[in-house]
């Protein structure tokens, strides 16, 4: 799976739950949940939309490194690959 | 149309949810009704087969108006029409609850005769004078169900029909993507003439109601999360992300407990004064995308277990915020809690919302020094308030509330 596939994926989970934030506008490195206006709820619907995709366990102890979108997505990459 | 809110007065019926000759149970969705909340979906109260609709889909009608005919499961003829009870049947009465949203003040007391035609439209009531134009909902249609639909969003969707544009024109399904509301206000060049639409007329409405009407008291009180923060972590450290909890559901736990030391807090202040509610249904404010908020209710938190309401704290802002309410959700709650979140700051006086009493509210919870076992150590601490109704309660029991609630999120022995 490619970084692009990743990002992909990633992007449209959170159009979801952000429809009217868009990834032109934001700073990708920037912290998600400021960059997206994200609660903490929205954030774990989130993390539940991509734990279900990726089959991955998404343990709450790895929430630092989850912190921006650019981070989300090198996280998910490795955890994939 | 139920009245869902001290401040509504009308409503748009936007969905037909049962066929004319459906079957319905108490408690089953009828429909949907757009309000200048968002979209409500109606609960109905009785029993039985739903012969016609009496309101076309994108007609506004003040609240009373019946929605439809309903026909009760023993009854032979038409009887009393949805959004206005009908008389006990003889033999087998049935009362709509105190609480239920679509019942009419004008219930008779004594059982009287089927009047097998359909009653006239509800209560008088003067239309009242709404900015919005009339709003069609063509893709709305219970006969659409199946066929595509444009993805959009409900602020989008709202601004659409505020604007009058049909969405079908819009050519999302071809391309794709999703309309959102600056999509929507890009199209709608001329801006509207009322400065407070929708959503922000509401507020304006039930807000400058409280500060007109409820003598308001405040107080504040530092809690030490340290303890309930390592509750939450060690609980979700070996849990999927669905079944994970937040601290919102720790607040609501300890606020539904404090409340049963300190009922005067729950309940309605009405004309005849202060009466306190049994159930504790507990209004959470929800922010909305776009600007605005909502205080739908979590209902019956009181018997819940953290986990329960949890889930149900998950799915009510999760519905909320895709624009879907109940009725009974909008027009039940007894006490309201609002919470800044993470990202806020320290202290937030809430404004009470009416008929309700008490709002607690939540400041973002940050390291401070603090003194914990004789050393000043950092610790996780939040400041909660409590803004009361002075006719309800004073200060004292205020004060008592507020350190109820702030022991049950120390200790956790309670939650």
């Amino acid at each position: 799976m490619t970084d692009q596939d990743v990002s992909t994926a990633l992007a449209e989970e959170l159009n979801r739950i952000a429809p009217d934030v868009s990834l032109e506008d934001v700073d990708l490195a920037g912290d998600l949940r400021e960059e997206f206006d994200i609660d903490s709820m929205d954030f774990l619907t989130l993390i539940t939309a991509l734990g279900k995709r990726f089959d991955l366990e998404m343990p709450e102890a790895d929430y630092p490194k989850m912190q921006s979108f650019n981070a989300l997505v090198s996280y998910l990459r490795d955890r994939r690959a | 149309m139920p009245s869902l809110g001290a401040d509504m007065e009308a409503g748009t019926l936007v969905e037909q949810l049962i066929s004319p000759g459906g079957t319905v149970k108490r408690g089953d969705l009828v429909a949907a009704v757009e309000t200048q909340k968002g979209v409500i979906e109606i609960e109905v109260f009785q029993d039985g087969i739903l012969e016609n609709w009496l309101v076309d889909i994108g007609a506004e009608v003040p609240v009373g108006t019946p929605l439809a005919n309903i026909r009760a499961a023993d009854e032979v003829s038409l009887s009393g029409p949805l959004g206005q009870p009908e008389a006990p049947t003889p033999g087998e009465p049935e009362v709509p609850q105190p609480h239920d949203p679509v019942s009419a003040p004008d219930l008779p007391e004594d059982p009287a005769p089927q009047d097998p035609s359909p009653q006239p439209a509800g209560p008088e009531l003067p239309m009242p004078d709404l900015p919005e134009p009339e709003i069609q909902w063509p893709e709305d249609n219970i006969a659409t169900v199946g066929q595509s639909r444009p993805r959009i969003t409900p602020a989008a969707r709202r601004r659409a029909a505020q604007a009058g544009l049909d969405l079908s024109s819009l050519g999302a399904q071809q391309t794709g993507t999703t309309i959102t509301r600056s999509d929507i206000t890009v199209l709608v060049e001329t801006p509207r003439d009322d400065p407070l639409p929708d959503m922000r007329g509401a507020i304006a409405a039930a807000m400058s109601r409280s500060k007109r009407e409820i003598p308001h008291y405040y107080l504040s009180h530092q809690v030490d999360l340290t303890n309930a923060d390592a509750f939450v972590a060690k609980t979700n450290s070996d849990r999927a992300p669905e079944d994970r909890l937040l601290m919102g559901a720790l607040f609501l736990k300890a606020i539904a407990l404090a409340v049963r030391k300190v009922p005067e807090m729950n309940g309605h202040y009405e004309s005849n004064g202060f009466n306190p509610s049994e159930p504790i249904h507990a209004g959470l404010a929800i922010s909305m995308r776009g600007g605005g908020l909502v205080a739908p209710a979590l209902l019956d938190v009181a018997s819940l277990k953290l986990d329960e309401l949890m889930h149900n704290m998950r799915d009510l802002v999760t519905r909320v915020r895709a624009g879907r309410f109940r009725s009974r959700e909008l027009s039940d709650a007894t006490i309201t809690l609002t919470s800044l979140g993470d990202r806020g700051v320290d202290q937030l006086y809430g404004v009470i919302y009416p008929p309700q009493v008490a709002i607690v509210g939540i400041g973002t919870p940050s390291l401070r020094p603090w003194v914990h076992e004789g050393q000043v150590v950092p610790r996780l601490i939040t400041d909660i308030t409590l803004a009361a109704d002075h006719r309800a309660s004073d200060g004292r029991r205020g004060a008592l509330f507020l350190k109820t609630i702030a022991e049950n999120l120390t200790t956790l022995e309670a939650l």
